[in-house]
C-alpha cells in the first residue's frame, strides 16, 4: 500500500528468496523419501533434528547422571572414572544432626541447603504477596495501564549477570542506597559484606527481576474474571475486602497455585543473579545449591563431578516433586475451565 | 496541561479520594522509582569518569571540572569560580596546588599568578558524557569479541531452535503415528529436568564430542527446548486439517505442506518463540560459564562477569558494558512487547 | 473420462465399522449425490476416493485403473471443502495457482487457466486480496476455481454450502448446476441436505450407518423410496408414516386398516404378505387434500388441528388423526382457516406407499 510497506516487502522478498531456494532443493530427495516410506517416514523425519538433539544433550546426560553419582574421581570421562556405589551419597548424607550443617561431612553441601530452604521460603512468599498486590493495582481503575504493566514488567527480560551488577553497584559502599542513607541521616552499611544483608539482598533482587512475570501470570487471571460477577456483588452491596475474600481470591486460585509452584521451582534453582551480586558471600552466607553443584563439578580445586552429580540428583527429585505438583494442577485447572 | 493532570489524578468512581486511591498511587509511583531508578543510575554512572564514580556524595547526571587552554601552558587547566577576598567573583584557571594554597592564573589575562586558599574556589562543572568508558573497552579488551560471539549463539540458536522445534510440533500436531503419545510424555517429562540438574554429565557429552569450549557447544544443548516445541505444538492444532488436506489434493508433498503452508501460518507464534529465543539464548550464563574456557571464545555474560570478578575493578568500563549488554532486550521489549506479554499470559512461557 | 468404480469398500477405526461393504459405480460426467444424516460415512466415503483415507478392505478404480494405493495428488482429482480451506496467507491468484505450481505447469499455462477460470466464476476482481477480505460467496467460488484450474477427472464437494446463508445457496446451488452442464465432468458431492440432492443430482447415493439404503435418480427416490428411512428423508416435508394392518389378502392387491377409520386398497406384490401382518403406510403431504366436513362418503379421515400454517399459495396443516397420530398436509390454497379446530382430509390412494414390517418397500404391480 504505501511505499514503506513497498520497500519491505521487497527487503522480505531479498532475504526470503535463498531460503525457498534451499527449501525447495530439499523437496525433490523428501518426496521420494515421503513415496518410500508414507507418512509415518515423513513424521519420522520431521521429528528427527529435535529429537536427536534432544537425545543427546538432555536424555543421554539425564541417564549419566545417575551413572555419574556412583563414581569418583576427577576425570571426566567416564572410562576414567572408579565405580564406589552409593559412596557419594553416603558422603552427602552423612550428618549427626541435618539442622546444622557443621555436624556435617559435607557441610557445604548443607549450607547450601539450608541457605536455599530460607530462600526459597521466603522469596516465594515475598513473591506472591508483592505480585499480587501489583497486578491487583494494574486490575484497577488506572489511566496508562501498559504503562505501568512495562515499569513493572520489563526487569524480566534482563540478563541475570546484567540484574546482578546493576545491584552490586548500588549496594556497594559508596553506592546509592548509602548515600540515600547518609541522606536521610543513617549510617551507611556494607550491604554485601554483611551476612544478613547480603542474603536478603539476594531475595529482594530476585524479586526485583522476577516479579514482573508473576505479575503478568496473577493479571491475566485477574482479567478473566468476568465483571458482571463484580457488578453483582456491587448489587448486593457487599464491602470491597469481602470481594476480594470471597470472589476475587477463590476464582484466581488456580493463578495464585501456578504462580507459586512456578516460583518455588525456580527459587529452588537460584543462581545467576546472586552468583554476580555476592559470589556466594560473604563466607558462605549466600552459597545456594546450583553454585554449590557448580563449584564442586566445575570451579573448585578439588574437584568431584561424581558429589555434584549426586547433589544434582538430590535437587532434580525435589524439582521432580514439584513439577508433578504444577502438572497435576494444571490439569486440575484446565478440567475446571471446561466446566 | 490541566487536563493532562486531570487525567493522572483520575479517581475510582470519580468521587472523591478513597484510601485505596492513595495505596495504588503510593504503589505505583513507589514501583517506577525501584524498577526504573537502578536502570537509570546505571545508565548514568556508565557515563561517568572514575573520578566522578568515586565521588561521595555522588551526583545524578556525569558532571566533569571545565577545562581551559591557557596559553603558556601545554595542558588544559581546571576552572574554578573564585570568590576574592573583597567579595568580587572571578574564574581562574589553576597552575598547580600547594597544601591550602593554589596558584591560578586568569584565562584571559595569563600574566599574573594569584595565590587562593583552596576553600575559597569551587570547580566550574558542567554535564560531561565520559563516552570513553565505552569506545576504550570495545577498542582494547576483548569485548567486540564478546560481542560478536554473543550476537552469534542467539542468531543460530534462535534460527536452529525455530526450525527444529517446528519441524518436531508439525510431526506431533499433524501426523497420527505409532509411538506419537511417547514422544510427547518424554518431552513433558523433560520439563522437570533443568540445566543445573544436569551440568555435570552434559559437560562431558559435550567434551565428548569435541564440542567444548566451542560456541557450538554453547548453542546445541540448549535448542531442543520442549518449551518451543510445546508452544508451536498448541498453535498448530488450531490450523484445520482441512487446509493440509487441500494442499495434498493440490499436489503439495508433505515437505511442502510444512514449508508453504503450516510455517506461513504458524508466524505468531514462531515469532513468539524467536523473541523469547533470542533473550533466552542472550541471558544465558551458566552453561557458557562451564563450558567455555578460553576468553576469545566468551559471550558477552561471561565475559562482563569474569571482568567485574577481577581484583582490580573498573566500575567505569563494567558499567558501560553492562548497558551495552542490556541495550537489544531493551530494544525487544520497546519494540515487541505486546508479543511478549501476550506470550506470557497465554502460556505460562518465560 | 470420469468413471469411478467403487468395489466392496470397508472402513473401520480400530473396532468401529464406519463403512460396510459399498459397491457404486459413477458413471463418466454424472452427478453424484451422497446424501444421508451426519455420521452415515458419506464423507469418508468421499476421502476414500480422494485418496486422502485408505479403505480397510475393498477396490477404488478411475477409468478401470486401480487407484486404491494411489496417493491423492496422483488420482488427478479435485476437491472443494465444507470450510473451503482456502491458504489464508495467499492471494486468490496464489491460491488458484498453488497446485499448478506443484506440477510444475509453466507460467503461462498457469497464467491462461486461473483467467479462464476466474472469468467464469466472475472472481477475476478480487484475483489479488486474501481470502480474508473475502465474503463467504466468494470464498466459495474461489474454492470451486481452485478445483476448476485444476482441470481434473472429477470434482469431490463437501457440502461445499453448507456455510452460505440460505438465500446464497440457493443461487450457488443453480451455479453449480450450470457450472456442471458446462464442463460435464464427473462430480461427487456431499450433502445432507435432501433439496440440495434433489436439485442437482443425476443420481442419489442415500446412506446411513455406513451402508447404501438407495441408489437412483432423484424423482425415482421420491416416488418409490425403497425403505422407511428413505422415505422418511427424502422429500420435504417428510412424508406421513401411519402404522396399519393388512386385513385381507387377494391376489392382486391387499385391504389394510390404519388409524382414524383409514381403510384402503392397494393393487401391491402380495407375496410377502399375510392378513393380520403389521405394515407401515406411507402418504406425502402433498398428497392430502382437505374436503368440507359435510361431504360424506367412507374415505376420509376426521383430524385435529394443531397448528395452521398459511403461507399464501400452501396451507401447512399440523394435525392429529386417531387422538395421537401426528399427520401434516400441505394444500394448495388456502383451504382451511387459521382457527380452524377440526379437518377432514382424503388421501390419494394412488399415491400411497406400502412397507412391510422389515420396513421395506412393497412394491406396486
Amino acid at each position: 500500500m504505501s511505499s514503506g510497506n513497498a520497500t519491505r516487502n521487497r527487503i522480505g522478498a531479498a532475504v526470503a528468496a535463498p531460503v525457498t531456494f534451499a527449501a525447495s532443493l530439499l523437496n525433490r530427495p523428501l518426496k521420494a523419501w515421503q513415496k518410500l516410506t508414507g507418512n509415518n517416514g515423513m513424521a519420522a523425519f520431521f521429528l528427527a533434528p529435535n529429537m536427536a538433539i534432544f537425545g543427546v544433550f538432555v536424555l543421554v546426560p539425564l541417564v549419566m547422571n545417575f551413572v555419574y553419582s556412583m563414581t569418583s574421581g576427577s576425570g571426566v570421562f567416564l572410562g576414567d572414572r572408579n565405580f564406589v556405589g552409593a559412596d557419594q551419597y553416603q558422603r552427602l548424607l552423612d550428618c549427626s544432626n541435618y539442622l546444622n550443617p557443621r555436624t556435617c561431612r559435607e557441610d557445604l553441601f548443607w549450607t547450601a541447603v539450608h541457605n536455599t530452604v530460607l530462600f526459597v521460603i521466603l522469596q516465594v512468599a515475598f513473591m506472591a504477596v508483592v505480585s499480587m498486590i501489583t497486578a491487583l493495582i494494574l486490575n484497577g481503575r488506572i489511566p496508562a495501564r501498559g504503562f505501568w504493566r512495562a515499569v513493572f514488567f520489563f526487569p524480566v527480560l534482563l540478563s541475570p549477570v546484567v540484574v546482578g551488577l546493576i545491584w552490586k553497584w548500588i549496594l556497594q559502599r559508596q553506592g546509592l542506597l548509602n548515600f540515600a542513607l547518609f541522606e536521610s541521616g543513617l549510617d551507611p552499611v556494607d550491604w554485601l559484606l554483611n551476612r544478613d544483608w547480603a542474603f536478603a539482598a539476594t531475595i529482594a533482587v530476585s524479586i526485583w527481576a522476577h516479579m514482573g512475570f508473576y505479575t503478568l501470570i496473577l493479571l491475566a487471571g485477574l482479567q478473566a474474571i468476568p465483571r458482571d460477577l463484580y457488578e453483582a456483588a456491587e448489587m448486593d452491596g457487599t464491602r470491597p475486602a469481602r470481594v476480594f475474600w470471597r470472589i476475587t481470591l477463590p476464582l484466581l486460585m488456580p493463578n495464585l497455585l501456578v504462580v507459586i509452584v512456578l516460583s518455588l521451582i525456580r527459587a529452588v534453582q537460584i543462581f545467576d543473579e546472586a552468583y554476580v551480586l555476592t559470589g556466594g558471600g560473604p563466607g558462605t552466607s549466600t552459597l545456594y545449591l546450583t553454585q554449590y553443584i557448580y563449584e564442586v563439578g566445575f570451579a573448585s580445586l578439588l574437584r568431584n563431578p561424581g558429589l555434584a552429580a549426586a547433589a544434582s540428583i538430590v535437587m532434580g527429585l525435589v524439582l521432580a516433586v514439584l513439577t508433578l505438583v504444577q502438572l497435576r494442577m494444571g490439569r486440575k485447572g484446565e478440567e475446571k475451565g471446561k466446566r | 496541561m490541566s487536563r493532562v493532570f486531570a487525567f493522572l489524578i483520575r479517581r475510582r468512581g470519580g468521587s472523591g479520594w478513597h484510601w485505596t486511591d492513595i495505596v495504588t498511587w503510593v504503589w505505583l509511583v513507589g514501583g517506577l522509582v525501584i524498577m526504573f531508578g537502578p536502570v537509570l543510575w546505571l545508565v548514568f554512572s556508565s557515563f561517568k569518569t572514575p573520578a566522578a564514580l568515586s565521588e561521595f556524595p555522588p551526583t545524578l547526571l556525569p558532571m566533569a571540572t571545565q577545562t581551559v587552554v591557557v596559553e603558556g601552558y601545554d595542558k588544559p587547566l581546571e576552572l574554578y569560580r573564585v570568590t576574592t577576598e573583597d567579595g568580587e567573583e572571578r574564574r581562574l584557571a589553576q597552575v598547580r596546588r600547594v597544601g591550602i594554597v593554589a596558584q591560578m592564573v586568569d584565562p584571559e589575562d595569563p600574566g599574573t599568578l594569584y595565590k587562593i586558599n583552596i576553600n575559597d574556589r569551587v570547580p566550574v562543572r558542567s554535564v560531561d558524557f565520559a563516552t570513553g568508558n565505552y569506545v576504550e573497552p570495545m577498542e582494547k579488551n576483548d569485548f567486540t569479541l564478546y560481542l560478536r560471539n554473543s550476537v552469534f549463539v542467539t542468531v543460530v540458536a534462535t534460527i536452529i531452535t525455530l526450525l527444529t522445534n517446528s519441524m518436531a510440533a508439525f510431526a506431533l500436531s499433524k501426523y497420527s503415528f505409532r509411538g506419537r503419545d511417547a514422544v510427547m510424555l518424554l518431552i513433558v517429562a523433560t520439563l522437570m529436568v533443568p540445566l543445573p540438574v544436569l551440568l555435570v554429565p552434559l559437560y562431558s557429552v559435550v567434551s565428548a564430542v569435541g564440542l567444548f569450549d566451542t560456541l557450538w557447544g554453547v548453542i546445541l544443548p540448549t535448542v531442543a527446548t520442549p518449551t518451543g516445541v510445546f508452544l508451536l505444538r498448541q498453535y498448530m492444532l488450531t490450523i484445520p486439517d482441512e487446509l493440509l488436506d487441500a494442499a495434498r489434493m493440490d499436489h503439495a508433498s508433505e515437505w511442502q505442506i510444512y514449508w508453504r503452508i503450516i510455517l506461513p501460518l504458524a508466524a505468531p507464534a514462531l515469532a513468539v518463540l524467536a523473541i523469547f529465543s533470542v533473550v533466552w539464548r542472550w541471558n544465558d550464563f551458566l552453561w557458557p560459564l562451564v563450558v567455555l574456557s578460553s576468553k576469545e571464545n566468551y559471550t558477552l555474560q561471561v565475559g562482563l562477569n569474569t571482568y567485574a570478578g577481577e581484583l582490580n575493578v573498573q566500575w567505569h568500563f563494567i558499567l558501560a558494558m553492562t548497558v551495552v549488554t542490556m541495550i537489544p532486550v531493551v530494544l525487544v521489549f520497546t519494540f515487541l512487547q505486546r508479543y511478549i506479554t501476550s506470550g506470557i499470559a497465554g502460556s505460562g512461557l518465560k | 473420462m470420469g468413471r469411478i468404480t467403487l468395489t466392496n469398500i470397508d472402513r473401520a477405526y480400530g473396532k468401529l465399522k464406519v463403512l460396510h461393504d459399498i459397491n457404486l459405480n459413477i458413471e463418466d460426467g454424472e452427478f453424484m449425490v451422497l446424501v444421508g444424516p451426519s455420521g452415515c460415512g458419506k464423507s469418508t466415503l468421499l476421502r476414500l476416493i480422494a485418496g486422502l483415507d485408505q479403505p480397510s478392505a475393498g477396490r477404488i478404480e478411475i477409468d478401470g485403473a486401480d487407484v486404491t494405493p494411489v496417493t491423492a495428488a496422483e488420482r488427478g482429482l479435485a476437491m472443494v471443502f465444507q470450510s473451503y480451506a482456502l491458504y489464508p496467507h495467499m492471494t486468490v491468484r496464489k491460491n488458484l495457482a498453488f497446485g499448478l505450481e506443484n506440477q510444475n505447469m509453466p507460467k503461462a499455462e498457469i497464467e491462461k487457466r486461473i483467467g479462464e477460470a476466474a472469468r467464469m466464476l466472475e472472481i477475476t476482481d478480487y484475483l489479488d486480496r486474501r481470502p480474508g477480505q473475502l465474503s463467504g460467496g466468494q470464498k466459495q467460488r474461489v474454492a470451486i476455481g481452485r478445483a476448476v484450474v485444476r482441470n481434473p477427472t472429477a470434482f469431490l464437494l463437501d457440502e461445499p454450502l453448507s456455510n452460505l446463508d440460505a438465500e446464497l445457496r440457493i443461487s450457488t446451488r443453480a451455479e453449480l448446476a450450470a457450472l456442471h452442464g458446462r464442463l460435464k465432468t464427473t462430480m461427487i458431492y456431499v450433502t445432507h441436505d435432501q433439496v440440495e440432492a434433489m436439485t442437482l443430482a443425476d443420481r442419489i447415493v442415500v446412506m446411513r450407518a455406513g451402508r447404501i439404503e438407495q441408489l437412483g435418480r432423484p424423482l425415482d427416490l421420491y416416488n418409490e423410496p425403497a425403505n422407511l428411512f428413505v422415505a422418511g428423508f427424502i422429500g420435504a416435508p417428510r412424508m406421513n408414516l401411519l402404522p396399519a394392518k393388512v386385513t385381507s389378502v387377494q391376489g392382486t392387491g391387499v385391504t389394510l386398516e390404519g388409524p382414524g377409520g383409514l381403510v384402503a386398497t392397494m393393487a401391491v406384490d402380495t407375496a410377502s404378505l399375510t392378513a393380520g401382518d403389521s405394515v407401515t403406510v406411507g402418504i406425502r403431504p402433498h398428497d392430502i387434500a382437505c374436503i368440507d366436513d359435510t361431504a360424506t362418503g367412507e374415505d376420509h379421515l376426521d383430524a385435529d388441528v394443531t397448528l395452521v400454517e398459511a403461507l399464501g399459495p400452501e396451507t401447512v396443516v399440523h394435525a392429529r388423526i386417531a387422538g395421537d397420530q401426528p399427520m401434516l398436509a400441505v394444500l394448495a390454497g388456502q383451504p382451511v382457516a387459521e382457527e380452524a379446530r377440526t379437518v377432514r382430509f382424503r388421501l390419494n390412494h394412488e399415491k400411497l406407499h406400502l412397507f412391510d414390517a422389515n420396513g421395506l418397500r412393497v412394491p406396486a404391480t
